[in-house]
């Protein structure tokens, strides 16, 4: 096996129009970030029954997704396959990147974001909420320190992979706590459920893994480095495992549910009768996020191409924000239960579904995250020695 | 923060040195407007004034409350200072009145449904940084200096109780401030309770004649409210989830 050698990616006009147009995404979040600010959330499509909208389900999703994109580096340092240890680096930044993403539309959406300082001197320990942030900043110190210490010459590898250890052990209590904001909401009954938290875990993993797919073949891409098509069949096949886990732990979720007579009501809303919830949870989470990237994967023939795990990722990404949506929005959507027995009517939506439609300031505002967290992606492949300079089967010992 | 209120500063307000320099805001708050409270509910001045031998309640008498009144809901905006601005999905609603029709029997009755002011608000055990909280008297409140407007407190109410400010407020009740991007529910009518009066939607109730809502110390046997829970079937809402709320309900 060659060395792998990491360099910095040259600032091609193809580079400096990526970060041109993305620069152009976040000034559209910051201005809709304003707009809000200015005539408050009334501009948005949230309101007083649904009151996590859109940018929850772009912040939960990359932020669930920051945790699993740090899966190739755990792989490497945990588990000892060393073979995607080229890409560790790259695993390790773009976990961070999409934290911070997912982190800014948590907090550019708040009702007031100018108290920030308020969230970080004033801690509640028995919210679920308090605790994250610390696994949240925990996270972004942790991997940093991982990437500092793997890039670092001579550093000692036992050293290493202590830390990539600590990373991973975190990363499992990150996402844990961000399924547990759900799961711990007791009063309503889309959520209220422990399998909340590791099926949040295996969402991260085919999250991050999806999007670590893609957005390191583009780079390779732009780079103009070459990227071995067994490498790419090797990443499909794990996407292809934590796919399959995330339908496992829905299946089981809703089949629970539907076990308890007290839940019947809400999965026959989001099973059948929610509109365009139960359209995104059949076509967009199960077909389009599940069973289509499983065909792809496995197929005869165009599941041996390179270019399977490539057209996986998009659809788990596309599947994987249907599946939030139906979470965030349809966990609020179905009334809750606070009078068993009878029929509830008032002038504040007791006993009707909720309606919410997002509008174009939470849709700036969420493509701006993702928009930051692709910016800081591509910035530290610029400046720093994080992409190695050749995957090629060849070069990584997998041409066989 | 520290209430250096003069009309309200002295019953139960053990205002130590320390407490006073902590907060800044407070001295300003003195010298900007004496006679005006400008704090929201901060917490110790909140707290100065809660004695942790009462519990404030309510108890709603559902067959006396009238379907065609919502003198309680009235009051209670008037009182502090919410209104709507003719959007149902957005606007603020510290008290609302539903309707509940027995499935089984078809019988109708109507009843106001504010904050429950929980023994074990949920509220209170999910907000970061503990805006919403409990007085030792029982009453549930969100300190308006430190809620960051997260909505996590909404999502985790069992009752519906809870409203985000979507837009900015304006004449704001000093007793009751208010503002754009925080949350807020139903008092209890604090600012009254503390000078030993009652919410506001208990007056107005009583001055129709109906009588519906009573409020007193659970805590107290000889109050009428306890009495009257010993007297009559009550119920609280949502029993499941064991929250043991201040607010109960008879004649459902």
């Amino acid at each position: 096996m060659e060395r792998t050698i990491y360099r910095e990616i040259m600032a091609t006009r193809p580079v400096w129009g990526l970060a041109v147009t993305l620069g152009a995404f976040i000034a559209a979040a910051m201005a809709s970030f304003f707009y809000v600010e200015h005539y408050g959330h009334i501009v948005t499509g949230m309101n007083n029954q649904v009151v996590w909208g859109l940018p929850h389900v772009f912040a939960i999703f990359l932020i669930v997704a920051a945790s699993g994109a740090l899966n190739v580096a755990s792989i490497v340092s945990v588990f000892d396959q060393t073979v995607y240890k080229p890409m560790a680096r790259f695993s390790a930044l773009l976990a961070m990147s999409l934290l911070i993403g997912g982190l800014a539309v948590l907090v550019l959406d708040l009702g007031r974001p100018d108290r920030i300082i308020v969230a970080m001197t004033k801690y509640n320990f028995s919210s679920i909420f308090a605790w994250n942030i610390f696994f949240y900043t925990g996270f972004l110190a942790i991997v940093a320190a991982y990437l500092f210490v793997q890039m670092s010459p001579g550093f000692p590898y036992s050293r290493v992979r202590v830390a990539g250890t600590l990373a991973f052990v975190w990363r499992l209590a990150l996402t844990t706590g961000t399924g547990s904001i759900f799961g711990w909401l007791v009063a309503r009954p889309g959520y209220d459920s422990a399998i909340m938290a590791p099926m949040f875990i295996a969402m991260s993993f085919a999250f991050g893994t999806a999007v670590f797919i893609l957005v390191l073949s583009a780079l390779f891409r732009l780079a103009g480095r070459p990227f071995g098509d067994q490498m790419m069949l090797r990443l499909g096949r794990k996407l292809a495992i934590f796919v399959a886990a995330v339908m496992y732990f829905e299946g089981v979720r809703h089949l629970t549910n539907l076990y308890a007579a007290e839940h019947v009501g809400f999965e026959t809303f989001i099973l059948t009768g929610g509109g365009t919830l139960t359209t995104l949870f059949w076509l967009g989470q199960v077909v389009i996020g599940g069973v289509i990237p499983l065909m792809v994967l496995f197929h005869p023939s165009f599941g041996k191409t390179a270019k399977a795990p490539l057209v996986a990722s998009v659809l788990v990404i596309a599947g994987g924000f249907a599946q939030l949506y139906v979470i965030v929005i349809g966990g609020q959507a179905y009334p809750m239960e606070m009078f068993p027995g009878y029929e509830v009517t008032s002038g504040f939506f007791d006993g009707e579904i909720a309606s919410y439609r997002p509008r174009w300031p939470e849709v700036l505002l969420g493509l701006g995250g993702v928009a930051i967290a692709l910016f800081i992606t591509g910035l530290g492949a610029k400046i720093l020695r994080i992409l190695p300079t050749n995957l090629s089967d060849a070069n990584v010992g997998l041409n066989r | 923060m520290t209430d250096m209120n003069p009309d309200t500063s002295q019953k139960g307000a053990d205002i130590s040195r320390r407490d006073f320099l902590r907060s800044g805001a407070a001295v300003a708050t003195t010298t900007l407007a004496p006679g005006v409270t400008l704090i929201a509910f901060g917490g110790s001045a909140a707290e100065a004034k809660a004695d942790a031998g009462k519990r404030w309640g309510l108890l709603i008498d559902a067959n006396k409350c009238a379907s065609d009144c919502s003198a309680c809901v009235s009051a209670c905006s008037t009182e502090n200072g919410w209104k709507g601005n003719g959007n149902a999905e957005t606007d603020v609603q510290w008290i609302r009145k539903i309707t509940l029709n027995n499935t089984e029997t078809g019988r109708e009755v109507t009843m106001p449904m504010m904050c429950q002011h929980c023994e074990d608000p949920p509220c209170v055990d999910v907000c970061p940084t503990g805006a919403s909280f409990k007085r030792e008297d029982g009453i549930v409140l969100v300190d308006k200096h430190t809620c960051i407007g997260c909505r996590y407190c909404m999502m985790a109410c069992p009752f519906k109780a809870r409203s985000f400010v979507h837009e900015p407020v304006n004449n704001q009740k000093s007793h009751a401030p208010r503002g754009q991007g925080t949350v807020e529910s139903c008092t209890l009518c604090v600012h009254r309770v503390d000078k030993g009066g009652v919410p506001a939607c208990v007056e107005a109730c009583e001055a129709t004649g109906h009588g519906a809502i009573i409020f007193g110390d659970l805590k107290d046997p000889q109050s009428d409210i306890a009495k009257r829970l010993v007297e009559y079937q009550s119920v609280a809402l949502r029993p499941d989830l064991d929250l043991n709320p201040g607010v109960r309900y008879s004649g459902l």
